[in-house]
């Protein structure tokens, strides 16, 4: 028990991602060099002194920030405090002002779609536009971390080191209470997710919740058991792969879906029994699509902030 | 229920409150995913499992890693012996 807490807080404390230290070395150096220039000119050093004084300790305006910063606050929270009076009481059944399209849903939804849980009914085929932006946004918000954290190997640039993965791998201690806990674990939290991306259109669920889960499940196996382990899975290629080609799945079947019916009126696929797996016409491989992207776009956050690459 | 759903509900407030006045950013992070995970019995009492299952994965999971590999890339944890010197 003690060992692994130590192991965390070693990891959070010291600088021991071999990453880092590299990139601090570099960064250290110039560091150096700026205080020898400030070094060699005091009075410099004392103007930026005196500004950053007068920014922020200031003794004259001082109570002028404090009663400021607590008007603000207050300000705000008779704000926020009047919004949520004019609310509706928690739980009444005359409450919903805008009752007609939610009783629509409620109704209609079964038959319109085919799916016993009315909410994946309502996000992938009512909204089925909304989810399609949103899990474009969720691509794009990994490529920008792709963009700003992305290392580049060695010959290219040459401020930074990448180690190879086998040094990595040393660096990261191996836990016995997590691998063995991982071993039991990891499996069951996989299968979890997949149960509730599959079960999306019948029971609570879908693509999203399952994708989050199987995301977790990744970073749990990579804390686990190292790099290159993974990797025999999951590469960067593996995550440009899959997620383009379920984003791509979900726009044709969508653009699909508007062609031949719009408002998913006439939906030329069956919808099946309710209740069943295959029910729901495209409501189970558009809730696979969305769980593949937000699984891989999960992973890839963790691991770029973590290592800056795969 | 109600008992259990008060409790809930004042263990969030007394959690919010004290994220913010945390001086200490880990432990800011890990008060955020206690926050998170009551959050979640709260939807599943609400009847909505599925943002219960959503809450748990990620608020109490993934976003709170993030944050840690975040903390750890900007140096902000420091040993508290280290900062007395």
């Amino acid at each position: 028990m003690k060992k692994s807490s130590e192991a965390f807080k070693n990891w959070l404390l010291s600088g021991s991602d071999p990453l880092e230290e590299e990139m601090i070395e570099t960064l250290s150096d110039d560091a150096a060099e700026e205080k020898q220039a400030e070094e060699a000119s005091p009075r410099a050093k004392k103007e930026r002194r005196s500004l950053k004084q007068y920014l922020y300790d200031s003794g004259l305006y001082r109570p002028v920030r404090i009663l400021s910063s607590v008007a603000l606050c207050v300000m705000l929270i008779v704000m926020l405090m009047a919004t949520v009076m004019d609310m509706p009481y928690f739980g009444q059944a005359d409450t919903l002002v805008d009752s007609e399209v939610s009783e629509f849903y409620v109704k209609h939804t079964l038959e319109h779609t085919g799916a016993t849980n009315i909410i994946t009914g309502i996000i992938l085929n009512f909204r089925g536009f909304d989810t399609l932006g949103e899990s474009h946004v969720l691509f794009i918000a990994v490529c920008s971390v792709i963009i700003l954290l992305k290392m580049t190997p060695k010959e290219e640039d040459p401020f930074l080191h990448v180690h190879s993965d086998d040094a990595l791998d040393r660096k990261l201690e191996k836990d016995l209470i997590l691998s063995s806990l991982s071993r039991i674990l990891f499996p069951l939290i996989l299968m979890f997710g997949v149960y509730i991306i599959l079960n999306g259109n019948i029971s609570p669920g879908g693509g999203f919740s399952g994708g989050a889960v199987i995301g977790a499940g990744l970073i749990l196996y990579l804390s686990a058991y190292g790099y290159k382990r993974i990797q025999r899975f999951f590469t960067y290629k593996t995550f440009k792969t899959v997620s383009c080609l379920a984003l791509l799945c979900y726009t044709s079947s969508k653009t699909f879906h508007f062609v031949t019916g719009a408002n998913d009126i006439h939906v030329p696929i069956s919808l099946g029994t309710p209740g069943t797996i295959f029910s729901g016409g495209l409501l189970l491989p558009l809730n696979i699509f969305v769980g593949l992207v937000v699984a891989c776009t999960m992973y890839t956050l963790y691991t770029l902030f973590r290592k800056g690459d795969f | 229920m109600e008992e259990l759903n008060v409790l809930l509900l004042l263990f969030i407030l007394v959690c919010a409150v004290s994220v913010s006045l945390t001086k200490n950013l880990l432990s800011a992070v890990i008060i955020f995913m206690a926050q998170s995970l009551a959050m979640s019995v709260v939807w599943i009492l609400l009847e909505s499992p599925d943002l219960g299952v959503t809450e748990a994965a990620v608020g109490a999971g993934v976003s709170s890693l993030l944050m840690f590999a975040a903390l750890k890339k900007i140096h902000r944890v420091r040993d508290e012996k280290h900062e007395k010197k």
